[in-house]
């Protein structure tokens, strides 16, 4: 140890102590957190203006959703954050958990969008924030897991056509930014529809943000495929089941089990990328923040307190998924 | 199960693919002869009618389409290769730091690591960007930090050689009425994108490098500690050239979602390919040609780069093989 | 797999197949379905915005308003799209919507070329500049070498580009996906001036500044930008029906018929012209196979032309712009309306 006590390393401590005084009395001592913009630009710069979080946390919190109507986002968030909360516990894993998600999802729905039971209907140009965010990873996550396991089958199978289909699906979602698909959905989709039909936008970003999520996906899935040995496969075979029967019953379980902790990968990445929808018009979290703050003269200027906060939200959300699925390695 | 099946099954699964895709193809085709939008790659000759402010070849509103797409191609070129740089350098070395034994140094690169990891990029680009055109003076108060170098809300003015017909001469950047002229200018849209890009992609680098570095059996540098070798000499002559080779893999995949990244230009109004397809898009009503454009480029970028990257594998592999470590 | 194959099949044909048969009389269709499709903006103050209420409000809407008001004899009987630039056109070609009053440049390209029509025009914009005060800059020649912002997406930065080689001046144009990222750039000093319609300029000097007496409309206007209503074309009758409503609304104004006095003058009036408009004496609704009172109505929900400029875009509204050429000729504006009778 003692080789470490050289004067080089107590300057580097003694910046480091200054460094992080320095952004504690930015962050905390001298910073703003009332909604007071006065006060905020009388800082000039010295200190954080959290006010901008506190004056317009419903809107970064929820985008344009009707004022009057926010306790439904925020329900669905509460809702969502539930599930995700009972899925990281491994006692409640289950099929109970299962039907648990699936009518949750469908609550989810019902209360952002209502028109039913008495709730006023908000179209999905209005839904945004952080609900929206979760919203997209979710549905983008259970969209795109079944059709990444066919994918993967696919690539994998024995029928050369589909496997070139597949292989060439794959590789050119791969190939391209998610922003070229995320075009495609906003620009390209429309002109796919015969005339007269139409989706909301979110639904085509959402597509969009499925075919992308399962070409990743996929790959995960492949690797596991191949490390399931051939010997498994024949003696299934051998027992007389069908090719479905094998790969639901004997190699998907096994598969799944291992690439777990990738797949959580692929949730995060997701949950990062969620952020460039608002290229394409949607006000999620990002998206929000900026409907909050750019267009208002007073608080403008603090644009970058306001992005510090959300993306505290994001990293908080990511190392939590990153540790978790650290643990999950360890237990497999 | 009769044998003939999988093949009807096969043929079956080509004319529904064909049928679909011929289906979309006259869907798309017709809807954009009602707009008015003739189908077809021949708008790339047509003028353009805008101008592009930041591009390193000489563009303005009498070129085509087409010339636009290659000053957008070269711009996404121009900041992914800064940015490949970049972040290879700093990602090595923050990879080395977290597996140093100095605690500070360990502890740090780690923080580094799980930060920018952690926050959508971006998040990253947006916040770099707002840092720069907020923070950064008026051009008419400019930070000069050396001579003819000087930094604004316009950007970093440099000068820059050209060529003239006495030779080459050195450009200086002047303050004009509004902003600075000549040299060379760095945009803070350039510098947002090329700063974010590096601090995230660095993170991953670094952790890929972490691992190749781990993946050297332990008893080796502890060997060569032994036989008197400095730590840095460690470094270089034994551990590095072996963790190269289980590192090019990981390593060309990050470079590859670094290129693809740099597409989120579009978001802070740096003129890649994709804000160059953006607005000739809505211009001429050219989606699907345009976004068609975006995928074969990229694909065509990330070709290149694996087959440029696994070519330096099979060098590296074939090297060591022949024992010139 | 083998009956899902061939039903596969067959929803790939129908999908190709299935167009929806063409929508016959406009104005049957609006009044079988009891509601006027109006296809607006996603937001834009003073010509279509919706309030923090939900309600729309502006110079677009209330054209559709009025609309509703003499086909369906009820203003409030509208369908409302918010429509981004992209979807605007194939969203009336589809016959999604029944009218598009959504701040829409009229131009040849897209009144002969495009399976539209314009049936008139309801406010003249133009291309302006913003500009810091502080700069001292009066014109926009004086621009010559600054750095200008410019969203993307519409005809702004081929106006701007046209207008430099015009002038043989030079900008650096720095091109932006969305309005907030622009007013961001803008307002913190990244660009010396901020091009756009004045009419926006206005509203983004008056609320979005912060600090209006610190920025600038210049007066130059780089382009011609008459907005107005497109309907499809190939029925004639709705053409007519809407651009009709337009100079009714015009002409209300010249024979200085208010919401508030329009009963009064009903009940009063000996002039034959007012007599004429407002359904008392002859039934000007009937070429265009309205009723008699259409325009009674109308004026009855929105106010004559001036009132709904007043109302939305007036200097007392938020826009704060003058009458300017947008007023009627008797007081030097172009705003001319053919004779209804």
């Amino acid at each position: 140890m003692k080789k470490y006590l050289r004067p080089g390393n107590f300057l580097i401590a003694a910046v480091l102590a200054w460094a992080g005084w320095l952004l504690f009395d930015w962050a905390v001592l001298q910073a703003v957190f009332r909604p007071d913009a006065a006060a905020c630009h009388a800082l000039q710069g010295n200190g954080a203006c959290w006010g901008v979080v506190t004056e317009k946390f419903r809107v970064i919190l929820f985008g344009r959703y009707p004022l009057d109507q926010q306790w439904r986002p925020l329900v669905a968030l509460l809702l969502m954050f539930g599930l995700l909360g009972a899925s990281a516990m491994p006692r409640c894993h289950g099929k109970r958990l299962f039907t648990a998600w699936g009518v949750g999802l469908l609550l989810v729905l019902l209360l952002l969008k209502g028109g039913l039971f008495g709730l006023d209907n908000v179209d999905t140009p209005r839904w945004g924030g952080l609900p929206l965010t979760l919203l997209l990873t979710l549905f983008g996550l259970g969209g795109a897991f079944p059709l990444a396991v066919l994918l993967a089958l696919g690539r994998n199978g024995r029928l050369p056509v589909l496997r070139s289909l597949c292989t060439t699906f794959i590789e050119i979602i791969r190939g391209v930014p998610l922003v070229a698909v995320l075009f495609m959905a906003a620009f390209m989709f429309p002109l796919f529809m015969p005339k007269g039909w139409e989706f909301p936008a979110l639904l085509r970003v959402l597509v969009g943000i499925i075919l992308f999520a399962a070409a990743y996906m996929a790959e995960v899935i492949r690797g596991g495929l191949l490390a399931i040995s051939r010997g498994q496969h024949e003696a299934a075979q051998a027992l007389g089941l069908s090719y479905w029967q094998v790969q639901l019953t004997v190699v998907l379980p096994q598969t799944l089990r291992n690439v777990l902790p990738s797949l959580m990968n692929s949730a995060i990445a997701l949950f990062k990328d969620t952020s460039l929808v608002i290229i394409v018009g949607l006000f999620e979290l990002t998206g929000a923040l900026g409907l909050a703050v750019d267009g208002d003269p007073k608080w403008r200027a603090f644009a970058l307190d306001g992005y510090l906060f959300i993306a505290f939200i994001y990293w908080l959300g990511c190392f939590a998924m990153s540790r978790y699925s650290r643990a999950l390695e360890r237990l497999i | 199960m009769t044998k003939a099946r999988p093949y009807l099954l096969q043929a079956a699964i080509i004319g529904a693919v064909l049928l679909a895709l011929y289906g979309l193809a006259s869907v798309v085709a017709a809807k954009m002869r009602a707009l008015g939008v003739e189908p077809g790659f021949g708008f790339l000759w047509q003028r353009a009618g805008f101008d592009i402010g930041d591009r390193l070849i000489a563009f303005d509103a009498a070129d085509t389409y087409g010339r636009a797409f290659l000053v957008g191609l070269l711009n996404t070129v121009r900041v992914a290769l800064v940015a490949i740089v970049a972040s290879v350098l700093l990602g090595g070395l923050v990879g080395l730091g977290q597996l140093s034994r100095n605690p500070l140094v360990a502890k740090l690169s780690e923080a580094h690591v799980e930060i920018f990891r952690n926050v959508p990029l971006l998040l990253q680009v947006l916040i770099v960007y707002v840092l720069l055109i907020g923070r950064l003076p008026l051009p008419h108060e400019a930070w000069q930090l050396g001579p003819d170098i000087w930094l604004s809300k316009s950007g970093l003015a440099i000068p820059w050689p050209v060529l003239t017909e006495t030779g080459w001469l050195l450009d200086h950047p002047l303050l004009g009425r509004f902003t600075f002229t000549g040299g060379a200018v760095l945009t803070p849209e350039f510098m947002a994108v090329a700063v974010a890009l590096t601090l995230y992609t660095s993170a991953y680098i670094a952790e890929t490098v972490r691992g190749a570095v781990q993946s050297v059996p332990h008893a080796q540098s502890e060997a060569a500690l032994a036989m008197g070798l400095s730590e840095v000499q460690t470094l270089r002559h034994v551990v590095v050239p072996q963790a190269l080779r289980s590192m090019i893999p990981p390593l060309a995949n990050q470079l590859l979602n670094l290129i693809k990244n740099s597409s989120l230009a579009v978001a802070v109004g740096y003129p890649d390919l994709v804000a160059v397809a953006d607005t000739t898009l809505t211009q001429s009503g050219h989606a699907v040609e345009c976004i068609a454009i975006i995928m074969a480029v990229y694909l065509f970028l990330s070709l290149l780069t694996a087959a440029l990257m696994s070519a330096w594998h099979g060098r590296l592999l074939r090297q060591q093989a022949g024992g010139r470590i | 797999m083998r009956k899902l194959l061939p039903s596969l099949l067959l929803s790939i044909a129908t999908l190709c197949v299935a167009l929806p048969a063409h929508a016959g009389k406009t104005v049957d269709a609006i009044r079988a379905r009891g509601q006027l499709a109006c296809g607006v903006s996603t937001g834009v103050a003073g010509f279509s915005a919706a309030d923090s209420k939900g309600e729309w409000r502006g110079m677009d809407v209330d054209v559709c308003r009025a609309l509703a008001a003499a086909v369906l004899k009820d203003p409030t009987k509208v369908r409302w799209s918010p429509l981004t630039s992209q979807q605007r056109f194939t969203a009336l070609q589809s016959g999604e919507i029944d009218i598009l009053s959504r701040n829409t440049t009229w131009t040849l390209g897209r009144d002969a070329g495009q399976g539209l029509v314009y049936a008139g025009y309801v406010f003249i914009d133009g291309q302006g500049f913003l500009v810091h005060k502080r700069s001292g800059v009066t014109s926009a020649k004086q621009l010559n070498g600054a750095e200008i912002c410019v969203q993307t997406g519409t005809t702004t930065e081929r106006n701007l580009a046209e207008y430099a080689r015009a002038n043989k001046i030079q900008f650096k144009t720095l091109m932006f996906e969305n309005l907030r990222a622009v007013l961001k750039a803008f307002f913190s000093g990244r660009c010396q001036a901020f091009t756009a319609d004045a009419s926006a300029l206005a509203s983004i000097r008056a609320n979005d500044s912060g600090k209006p007496e610190d920025y600038v409309v210049l007066p130059d206007r780089i382009s011609k930008e008459p907005l107005g209503p497109v309907v499809r074309r190939g029925d004639e009758d709705w053409f007519s029906i809407v651009r009709w409503t337009v100079f009714a609304l015009l002409e209300a104004e010249e024979r200085g018929i208010t919401q508030a006095n329009v009963d009064l003058i009903r009940d009063s009036t000996s002039d034959p012209a007012v007599m004429r408009l407002l359904g008392v004496s002859e039934d000007v609704g009937k070429p265009l196979a309205l009723d008699k009172e259409w325009v009674y109505r109308m004026i009855k929900a929105v106010g004559n032309y001036g009132e709904i400029f007043e109302r939305n875009v007036g200097p007392n509204s938020l826009l704060q712009l003058p009458r300017g050429i947008n007023a009627l000729p008797r007081d030097g504006g172009v705003m001319y309306s053919p004779p209804l009778r």
